[in-house]
């Protein structure tokens, strides 16, 4: 069913609820860790089937109108073959009187509802986010379109000298060339930079992917559709500290709980850990910082309500050791053996040695 | 002699027996005349008091005129006239100008006159201040004529000297009482005025017509709301409970009975042949004893026999409350609330003596929220206007917690809230804390009974409180839901094209859903069809007018020989010349 058809649908059926003089509602699935559950064949949090209720309450009176008129914002954006970003979305709802949204995250928790209640991706129902997807460096070629004519156009990711190429909000109309052998998603922008400078993926025939913390929805689908297209394996260098695993790493290989909906196709199952494992920081001897309260807090939450970090024993010690230890290291703390002590020793001896993964 | 024996002789010559008269000139501020704004009032209340008692003892629906005139700055001339059954030749000059000369003393019988001293003490108080005397009017029948006489008090006797008899006609009265007397006083208005009590006095009475001039020539008339007398009440013989050593050993002497037990069976009521010889066995006396021979010591045997006792409780259809609809009807007349409740608790007893007690509140509407509660007190359906922190009634709302019902209250003060609490007590014998009649003595029976009438409206309040919170919340989630109804249409006339009159019928479809779903949202508001705009005015005047304080300024000229004239409009002209 074509996205306006899905939207009319669903207005009908509370437009016709209301002529019988009924409560209207709207259900749409709980976007939380705890409505998912995670199962290693499909590799990825699934909901589970919880719903959430909006009708004429108190509580959701005012959601359940923005619900609709975000619907047929949605439908007019798509009518008219337009895009809107969820800032301009935002602004939009300006002229919604009582109904406007006072602050962005309520417009996007709003929006974000809507493409779960219809199960469908942002950018089919018009949206596009403003943050960029990630930048890539390496052993790729990008095929994309010319805006104006509809050309094919090759992006070479070996020719951005010291820059790098940007992943765009959507991805699924791009196609890929390469002969790398893994992608290295990295955490962070300054780790990114030494790799590129240095040309890492040239000596370790690899492409090169920053995520600039928790990765977006596109940078998830890009690396997704990479790695499945080409069969490439995909290793992920975060920092050890719970953000970088629970996060990042968690996030980009089987999805969050807030986008539950569309998890199967934003995530990366196939992704390893390389990064900073808290043995790394007894091994390395790695320079640290102590965990704070919300650090400790993370990890007891992850531990406890976190559907993947239970299936795994592997990321229950790992957590454990970090608790025990109080302490983190960041990606950059491997400079106190050198500069270029990540590519010359960290990189190669991780890759080479599986034990030393999380999975 | 020594200096001591000429000392006693000396001080024996100035002993002399003090009358009753004569020790109230001294002491009038016992009986309510203190000064001259009370004295006004209280010459008024026992005027008044004292024609309400004697119509409604010979069932005549009551009419009574009021007449205040103003003589000059501090001099007043008070008329009453009532249609009473008028007073037999023999007894007016002691009925006015005799102390505790009084039908209801020696009797126990709901009535607002207990002692015999208060309209006398009228007459001693405006002879006193104006030195003249207090003319009475009587006519008892129709087809006689009025008895016209002028009174004094002889204050070193306490007996009446009449200064001029006649016999009239009073061609516009078929029977009734008319008294005429000057005395100085203070006339005011607001709280704790004549209009305030006359107001009030109506209220509770609604069976009786005032007609009443003030000194501003206003002429103000409270109609009678009903054409039934109260229940007569009954008069019963003082309980054995009640009755102290003095009163007992004054008893025995003037009894009838032959013996102790009959004395005991006939002079009191629940004593039967039983409880009289038990009674008797309890003090160690012998039945048959002769009243009359019983010593001082032997009654106060009596007395502890009595107490050691166990006598059933005096009957209670003595009494004649207003009853708590009444009450409450006279609540409504006043006050515009959104809520009224009255209770009327069983009659109780204390000290061998029957009262009943009852109470009506009405909360919120047009009352002021920040201020402490208003309270009016009435005992035998005569209002309680002075002493208020005397009183037995204002200690009973104090000492009840009534942050639970919803007032707020600070520790053992009067709650503050937009309500009114109205408090009757009805008894044979009301126990005054003074002569003055302004406050309730408590005893613990009473403060008991007080609390348990004033909190049980008390808990009627709180549930109604409760009941406007939840509504009050309710109203405010409605409202915050139906502003969201306009954007459902509109969205779906975005959505689905619906046309704009459809999507007004969608808007009308959600509020009836909304009302289906959550009830009907009650409305709380004033709905008192019984209101009486200018009664409640009375007695409620911000600013206290008073002519004395006017006519402050005119005194200071030189021509000050005539003395103002009764009307606002003269007067004002005699200040222009």
């Amino acid at each position: 069913m074509k996205t306006t058809q899905k939207i009319k649908a669903i207005a009908e059926k509370v437009y016709q609820t209301i002529l019988k003089k009924k409560q209207p509602e709207l259900k749409m699935p709980l976007r939380s860790l705890n409505n998912v559950k995670y199962d290693p064949k499909d590799g990825y949090f699934e909901l589970v089937g919880k719903m959430k209720e909006r009708t004429l309450t108190a509580s959701t009176i005012k959601t359940f109108a923005q619900t609709l008129k975000m619907m047929a914002l949605s439908k007019s954006i798509v009518e008219t073959n337009d895009i809107a970003t969820k800032r301009e979305a935002y602004y939009v709802s300006k002229n919604w009187g009582e109904a406007r949204f006072k602050e962005q995250p309520e417009s996007d928790t709003v929006m974000d509802d809507v493409e779960a209640m219809m199960m469908v991706n942002r950018e089919q129902i018009g949206f596009v986010p403003e943050e960029k997807g990630g930048d890539i460096a390496g052993k790729l070629v990008v095929v994309d379109k010319d805006q104006d004519t509809g050309k094919q156009l090759k992006i070479d990711c070996t020719k951005m000298g010291s820059g790098a190429y940007s992943i765009p909000s959507s991805v699924e109309h791009l196609k890929f060339e390469t002969n790398a052998k893994f992608i290295l998603a990295i955490e962070t922008a300054g780790m990114f930079q030494r790799l590129v400078k240095h040309n890492y993926w040239k000596k370790a025939n690899c492409i090169l992917v920053s995520m600039g913390g928790v990765p977006t929805r596109a940078c998830r689908r890009f690396i997704r559709r990479l790695a499945d297209e080409k069969k490439l394996p995909v290793y992920v260098f975060t920092d050890g500290d719970p953000y970088g695993f629970g996060s990042i790493y968690r996030t980009l290989k089987v999805g969050s709980g807030n986008a539950a909906h569309i998890n199967q196709y934003f995530c990366v199952p196939q992704a390893k850990f390389i990064g900073i494992t808290p043995q790394d920081i007894i091994d390395y001897k790695l320079p640290t910082h102590p965990l704070k309260e919300v650090d400790l807090k993370k990890i007891k939450d992850l531990i406890k309500n976190d559907p993947f970090i239970q299936h795994h024993k592997s990321w229950q010690k790992a957590l454990q050791q970090m608790a025990k230890m109080k302490v983190r290291a960041e990606q950059q703390a491997l400079a106190k053996w050198g500069l270029n002590f990540v590519i010359s020793d960290y990189l190669p001896k991780k890759l080479k040695n599986e034990k030393s993964w999380l999975p | 002699m020594s200096n001591g024996q000429v000392h006693a002789k000396e001080l024996a010559k100035k002993h002399r027996e003090i009358s009753v008269a004569e020790f109230f000139e001294k002491n009038r501020h016992l009986l309510g005349f203190d000064n001259p704004r009370k004295a006004l009032l209280t010459t008024v209340k026992e005027a008044v008091d004292n024609a309400l008692d004697a119509c409604e003892e010979a069932r005549i629906l009551p009419e009574i005129s009021v007449e205040i005139i103003q003589l000059s700055e501090s001099r007043f001339k008070l008329i009453l006239e009532d249609n009473g059954p008028g007073i037999i030749k023999a007894q007016i000059s002691k009925i006015f100008a005799k102390l505790l000369y009084g039908s209801k003393f020696h009797k126990l019988s709901q009535s607002r006159g207990q002692q015999g001293i208060g309209i006398s003490a009228a007459v001693l108080y405006s002879q006193l201040t104006t030195g003249k005397p207090t003319t009475i009017t009587t006519k008892t029948d129709k087809n006689k004529k009025a008895h016209q006489s002028q009174l004094k008090i002889d204050t070193q006797t306490n007996n009446p000297e009449i200064l001029n008899e006649q016999e009239i006609d009073w061609e516009e009265k078929d029977h009734g009482t008319k008294i005429e007397m000057e005395l100085e006083g203070h006339y005011f208005k607001g709280k704790q005025s004549v209009d305030q009590y006359l107001k009030e006095t109506a209220i509770v009475n609604p069976h009786t017509t005032i007609i009443y001039t003030n000194p501003l020539a206003e002429q103000i008339i409270f109609p009678r709301a009903t054409d039934e007398l109260p229940v007569e009440p009954v008069e019963i013989k003082p309980h054995p409970y009640g009755v102290e050593l003095g009163m007992l050993i004054k008893m025995l002497q003037n009894t009838a009975g032959k013996t102790l037990q009959a004395f005991l069976i006939h002079d009191f009521s629940r004593v039967g042949p039983n409880t009289a010889k038990e009674i008797c066995e309890n003090s160690s006396l012998l039945p048959n004893s002769k009243p009359k021979t019983i010593s001082r010591e032997m009654a106060e045997q009596l007395y502890n026999g009595i107490i050691k006792t166990k006598i059933i409780a005096p009957p209670t259809n003595c009494l004649s409350p207003i009853t708590a609809d009444a009450l409450e009807k006279g609540l409504r007349k006043e006050i515009n609330a959104e809520f009224y409740t009255s209770v009327t608790r069983p009659p109780s007893v204390y000290r061998g003596n029957p009262f009943q007690i009852e109470c009506a509140l009405a909360y919120g509407g047009e009352q002021e929220k920040d201020q402490t509660i208003h309270l009016l007190r009435f005992a035998n359906r005569v209002p309680l206007i002075y002493q208020p922190g005397g009183c037995a009634i204002t200690q009973a709302v104090q000492q009840i917690a009534w942050n639970p019902y919803g007032l707020s209250q600070s520790r053992k003060a009067l709650p503050v809230g937009p309500c009114t609490i109205v408090v009757h007590m009805a008894s044979v014998w009301v126990p005054f804390t003074s002569e003055a009649k302004e406050a309730l003595a408590s005893y613990p029976e009473i403060l008991k009974e007080l609390k348990l009438a004033i909190r049980e409206c008390g808990r009627k309040l709180g549930l109604f409180i409760n009941k406007k919170k939840r509504l009050h919340a309710e109203s405010k989630k409605r409202s915050y839901i139906e502003t969201y109804i306009p954007y459902i249409s509109e969205a779906l006339h975005e959505l689905l094209k619906i046309k704009k009159d459809e999507q007004e019928k969608i808007n009308q479809l959600l509020y009836q859903i909304l009302e289906k779903q959550r009830g009907i949202l009650e409305k709380i508001e004033i709905d008192n069809p019984d209101y009486d705009e200018d009664l409640a005015k009375i007695g409620n005047e911000k600013e206290e007018f008073s002519l004395e304080e006017e006519l402050v300024t005119p005194k200071t000229k030189p021509q000050e020989t005539q003395p103002p004239k009764i009307n606002k409009k003269d007067k004002q002209t005699t200040l222009i010349k």
